[in-house]
């Protein structure tokens, strides 16, 4: 079972993000089951969001603890919320960022993956919403999810027009962080 | 069909298939996504039925008596607070005897303000004459749905009945779901046709007056009613199983029980994590087991016997506390074992309460502690679990 904890700010969809990885990882024929940290939403305050990938039914209902992967679509979160807190040392963090992964004095072992995604959504959306590419950077990075499934959970989302936007934002993402 | 969607959606299409012919709610806090899909549906001609929106939850359930008794199927939904301002009501719609169905996700009652998850509303309205079954997941809420109308609607039954599930735990994760096929529920839940019902041609009452003589004669009639859902719960868990392919035990189900020493007793969303607790100790050699309590209203005191007899230590594992003595689970089951012969230690833990998180570490705390009455006896017979220290 691999599990995602994805830290955002209230209003920027985490836990929609959560939920189209669910969608998507289901779409490959895998167990998903996605959750909010349920708290009282507002607007700009720091919210997690939660997700589980795996082969066989999923029973376990608590919060994730110990994420195998960590999803940060705020990078001002870095001096809020403790981001790495239990991340597994082969996991990977991967951060909307314009900086480098060193310069962000990130306390882990895991890898650390970076991608500007606001400068991706602004280029393809027109908006600072970055939740979808991010979706993009995760699947590019660990391939846990495929990226053709992750567009039909998009498309199922958000059609016409603002479908497409996303699914272009979400390629520029995927390639610019798989190696 | 398989799809990954919202607990609450989910919920709602499981009430749609069951076709209420008047969903009355009180929309606002505290309410589910549940009520908001439904009136969804009505809005797009998905489901044909008279949705009302009230202004309490007083008046949701007041307003379902009206429809009920003039033969309607119906629907609600609440939790919580909103359970609790239902309070007179529930008494009302059970002594009226009136198969109404509703779907109670479990939040904790302020003060102070939580809008969390714990089992406290439904616990505190356990002896109100609904039957209670408490969902493991949002498929078994789902398959719960069409089982109570059928369970409920039954003339030797006629009792109203509550699927309680998790608040947010349930209600609002996403996970796959088999979706209830509207033809086939249709078949396995035939219309709702009463023998008695409010006709102008054929005027009857209905909850009225009684006098002290006949007052024990309504109670002992509806006791015995909740008695025989007893076999009902059971038969329709079966027939569901026949007819959708997904099975559920039946007032019970259990859990690694075959040589279990430890036996944990618990009931909800709580069930799964338990279960993946209870994989881990048995790959360590600890010999535990789960049963899980489907049916808490009425209680299933036999089966529990029957699945417990052979533990040497039981646990319960609530998300509820009766100020002044204990768990009201745990009092429940000592309280089935007290005239048997078995004298299995039995402890309790209160775990969960106003949303606090339960994983796999807590499980194996409390299995832990309970190992330890098999050395030194019980120590603490109840225990309000994972309080900070500066409290005790």
């Amino acid at each position: 079972m691999k599990e995602i904890r994805f830290h955002g700010r209230g209003g920027q969809g985490a836990v929609t993000a959560a939920e189209l990885i669910a969608i998507a990882a289901f779409e490959d024929k895998k167990y998903s089951q996605a959750f909010p940290a349920f708290g009282v939403e507002r607007r700009g305050a720091p919210v997690m969001a939660f997700a589980r990938i795996a082969d066989e039914p999923i029973r376990i209902r608590s919060q994730i603890y110990e994420p195998d992967y960590v999803i940060v679509q705020d990078v001002t979160l870095l001096d809020v919320v403790d981001l790495a807190s239990g991340l597994k040392p082969e996991g990977k963090i991967i951060i909307n960022t314009d900086k480098s992964a060193k310069d962000l004095l990130l306390k882990t072992k895991a890898e650390i993956v970076t991608i500007d995604a606001t400068r991706i959504a602004l280029e393809k959306l027109g908006r600072p919403i970055v939740n979808t590419t991010m979706l993009g950077a995760f699947c590019g990075a660990t391939g846990e999810v495929s990226l053709e499934s992750i567009n039909k959970a998009i498309l199922g989302r958000f059609s016409g027009a603002l479908g497409e936007k996303n699914l272009d934002a979400i390629k520029t993402a995927y390639k610019g962080v798989s190696r | 069909m398989r799809r990954v969607v919202e607990g609450s959606y989910a919920i709602a299409d499981a009430v749609r298939c069951c076709s209420p012919d008047v969903v009355s709610v009180y929309p606002i806090t505290p309410q589910t996504h549940i009520v908001e899909h439904l009136s969804e549906f009505v809005a797009d001609g998905k489901l044909d039925c008279e949705y009302i929106n009230v202004e309490s939850e007083f008046s949701s359930l007041s307003s379902l008596i009206g429809a009920s008794v003039a033969g309607a199927r119906t629907y609600t939904s609440t939790t919580s607070q909103g359970l609790a301002l239902m309070f007179e009501v529930l008494y009302n719609v059970s002594g009226m005897r009136l198969p109404i169905v509703m779907t109670t996700v479990n939040r904790s009652l302020s003060a102070p303000l939580s809008i969390w998850n714990d089992q406290q509303d439904s616990l505190g309205v356990r002896d109100s004459g609904w039957i209670q079954i408490y969902a493991e997941n949002v498929q078994e809420a789902i398959d719960l749905t069409p089982m109570l109308y059928k369970i409920s609607e039954d003339p030797q039954i006629l009792t109203p009945s509550m699927v309680c599930m998790d608040g947010f735990i349930l209600t609002h994760v996403y996970e796959p779901v088999d979706f209830l096929d509207e033809e086939m529920v249709r078949e396995f839940l035939p219309p709702y046709r009463p023998e008695h019902i409010l006709d102008p041609e054929n005027p009857k009452t209905f909850g009225a007056f009684a006098d002290p003589s006949w007052f024990t004669e309504f109670k002992y009639l509806q006791y015995q009613a909740m008695e025989r859902s007893r076999e009902k719960i059971a038969e329709v868990t079966r027939e569901f199983e026949e007819v959708f392919g997904r099975g559920y035990g039946g007032l019970i189900d259990t859990y690694a029980m075959d040589d279990a020493e430890i036996a944990l007793v618990t009931m909800g969303s709580i069930v799964g994590t338990v279960k993946e607790a209870i994989d881990d100790l048995r790959s360590e050699g600890v010999k535990v087991g789960l049963v899980k309590i489907r049916s808490y209203r009425p209680f299933p005191g036999d089966e529990l016997k029957r699945a417990l007899k052979d533990a040497s230590v039981i646990a319960s594992i609530e998300k509820d506390i009766s100020m002044g003595y204990e768990g009201a689970l745990l009092t429940d089951l000592k309280g089935a074992f007290y005239n048997s012969s078995i004298r299995t230690p039995i402890i309790g833990f209160a775990v969960g309460l106003g949303g606090r998180d339960i994983g796999i570490k807590h499980v194996r705390a409390m299995v832990e502690r309970a190992s330890r009455v098999l050395d030194a006896g019980i120590e603490s017979e109840f225990e309000i679990f994972d309080v900070k220290p500066e409290c005790l």
